[in-house]
């Protein structure tokens, strides 16, 4: 038992380090972009169409937006991630590295998983730094920011890593955030509080989990959301039970992975 | 201790697709073997590799590896196993020290003991030199080197060698083949599944013969080897052969005026035939085995089975 805990500790730091080399060596394709990207909505929807739309509940158009865009770059790119990561090495039979050693199903999700919040959360950091010259940036309660944002970034790493146990091609893997993440996320409320919407649109606004996440984390950095925080959690760690459970299952089932 | 490195009892696989690909097979490899595992494409070879490594699920059957049941302790089991894949499957865009220390890493070796062993597995196998190269710039040889370092970074009881010099020029297969001895005879079982019949010859102890998911011989090499009641040889002869040449009982045919093939009972001794020639003032020049012996046994198992 011992010798089989020290197997996976050490197996699942070599994976952890194994994705975050992955991810920091093409740093130019990982790290970059979501700079730019933010930049470009700081810009346009923060100063240009922000300055007409005013201020909502006490802050500025970019401040308010600014928690939503944090939040869509560190569940994108920890998706983006896991996805990646496990679908390559499918395709290029190096997972087979994986299934062949003694490693734990379990050891290998958390590994991938963890490897993929690594990423989410760096690429927030770096999201931050450059709000700081668009952004005025307030922590309402630094403690919930980063659960939120952690949670957040484990929930889509986890979607990831599914998508790319059931990916049996490259355009495969972008199912999820082409017809779900995307969608989602703008009618999350990103750029608008569904207090903005008229009626029968905030009640299905509702039925959106990614609204939760935009609001717990907005009430986090602004202290303003349009839901309750304790029911966001909830929803937040609901969705994530669940996909540990569904990723395990399919591990344990070899889906995508063993014949 | 127990002697079996591997025991497998009624194995059986049957793919989603309807294919029945393993009809219960049994095997058991002795501690310290090395076992040729030989059949033609499709037999099943892969497929008992796959199951014994996990990388495809058995549909019934009981394996077990230095006594462990891998349905029961699959953790232990395969700390046991190394295993070089019939196809090249590393992360190209890894150093190759990297691919090394992360399988080690995989096998719970620590980095710190795994980094020593690495050095030492790639000095052997002359790829030290390219220890920080990516693994896409390495030769097709070189490629193969480096799935049995990798295979061999956590020291397995047992090396699963799946076609490892499929592709390989000679010189690389030569290589490989002292490096595999070295390896057995310091007290690893290998089992090993190839198409170069020469090399199950040269290398292996025993044998097992699968052919449509079925073992159809398994024995010793030296006990196969016997059942050949007749071996074939090319002469090449410096004086022209005549048309109407009487070897003695000897089943021969000519291929040109200075080649001939002839068949040689196992009883009986080449010298004589050489002798004859001789006497009809025909000089062998030299001589080799128109196939080999391994060869000769396995084309006529596999196709006895498939008739």
């Amino acid at each position: 038992m011992e010798n089989n805990r020290n197997i996976q500790i050490t197996a699942y730091k070599t994976i952890v380090r194994k994705e975050v080399l992955r991810f920091s060596r093409i740093w130019k394709q990982t790290l970059i972009p979501p700079i730019i990207t933010n930049i470009l909505y700081f810009i346009i929807f923060g100063n240009l169409i922000g300055e007409r739309i005013g201020q909502i509940e006490a802050y500025n158009y970019t401040d308010f937006i600014f928690p939503g865009l944090l939040l869509m770059s560190v569940i994108t790119h920890s998706y983006t991630n896991t996805v990646s990561s496990l679908y390559i090495s499918k395709y290029h039979r190096y997972i087979e590295e994986l299934l062949v050693s003694p490693i734990q199903n379990y050891t290998i999700l958390a590994g991938f998983i963890t490897g993929g919040v690594i990423r989410g959360l760096s690429v927030g950091i770096v999201v931050i730094l450059a709000a700081q010259f668009f952004v005025t940036f307030t922590v309402h309660n630094i403690l919930l920011m980063l659960i939120i944002i952690t949670l957040s970034s484990t929930l889509f790493a986890m979607c990831g890593f599914l998508n790319g146990l059931f990916a049996n091609d490259w355009d495969d893997i972008n199912i999820i955030p082409t017809f779900i993440m995307t969608p989602l996320t703008y009618l999350g409320g990103i750029f608008f509080s569904i207090s903005m919407l008229p009626g029968v649109w905030q009640d299905l606004a509702l039925l959106n989990p990614i609204l939760y996440l935009i609001n717990a984390l907005r009430f986090s950095m602004l202290g303003i959301t349009d839901v309750s925080i304790m029911f966001s959690l909830f929803i937040i760690l609901l969705f994530n039970a669940a996909l540990v459970s569904f990723c395990l299952y399919f591990l344990n089932a070899g889906k995508g992975l063993r014949t | 201790m127990n002697s079996s490195a591997l025991v497998i009892n009624n194995l059986t696989k049957t793919y989603s697709n309807g294919h029945k690909a393993l009809h219960g097979i049994d095997l058991d490899i002795q501690h310290g073997d090395f076992f040729a595992l030989l059949g033609p494409n499709g037999a099943g070879k892969s497929t008992t590799i796959g199951i014994i490594t996990s990388l495809i699920k058995k549909t019934s059957g009981d394996i077990s590896i230095y006594g462990i049941d891998i349905d029961k302790n699959f953790v232990k089991a395969k700390t046991y196993i190394g295993l070089v894949p019939q196809e090249i499957n590393f992360n190209t865009f890894e150093p190759i020290s990297e691919i090394i220390t992360n399988q080690a890493g995989y096998y719970g070796v620590p980095r710190n003991i795994a980094t020593p062993e690495a050095e030492m597995l790639l000095k052997k196998l002359d790829l030290w030199d390219k220890k920080d190269q990516f693994s896409r710039n390495l030769s097709g040889g070189m490629q193969r080197r480096l799935m049995v370092a990798r295979a061999l970074i956590h020291k397995p009881k047992l090396l699963i060698l799946d076609e490892p010099t499929a592709g390989a020029d000679v010189e690389v297969r030569r290589l490989m083949w002292d490096y595999l001895k070295q390896l057995n005879d310091s007290g690893t079982t290998i089992i090993l599944t190839t198409h170069y019949l020469e090399e199950a010859e040269n290398l292996c102890k025993n044998i097992a013969i699968i052919d449509d998911g079925k073992i159809l011989e398994n024995s010793s090499m030296r006990t196969f080897l016997s059942k050949l009641k007749n071996e074939k040889f090319i002469l090449y002869t410096e004086d022209k052969i005549p048309r109407d040449l009487n070897l003695n009982g000897h089943h021969f045919s000519l291929i040109d005026d200075n080649t001939i093939e002839v068949s040689v009972s196992i009883d009986s001794n080449i010298n004589s035939l050489i002798h004859d020639l001789s006497i009809k003032n025909i000089k062998v020049k030299s001589l080799k085995n128109k196939t080999g012996r391994l060869e000769e046994l396995f084309m006529r198992l596999v196709d006895k089975n498939g008739k």
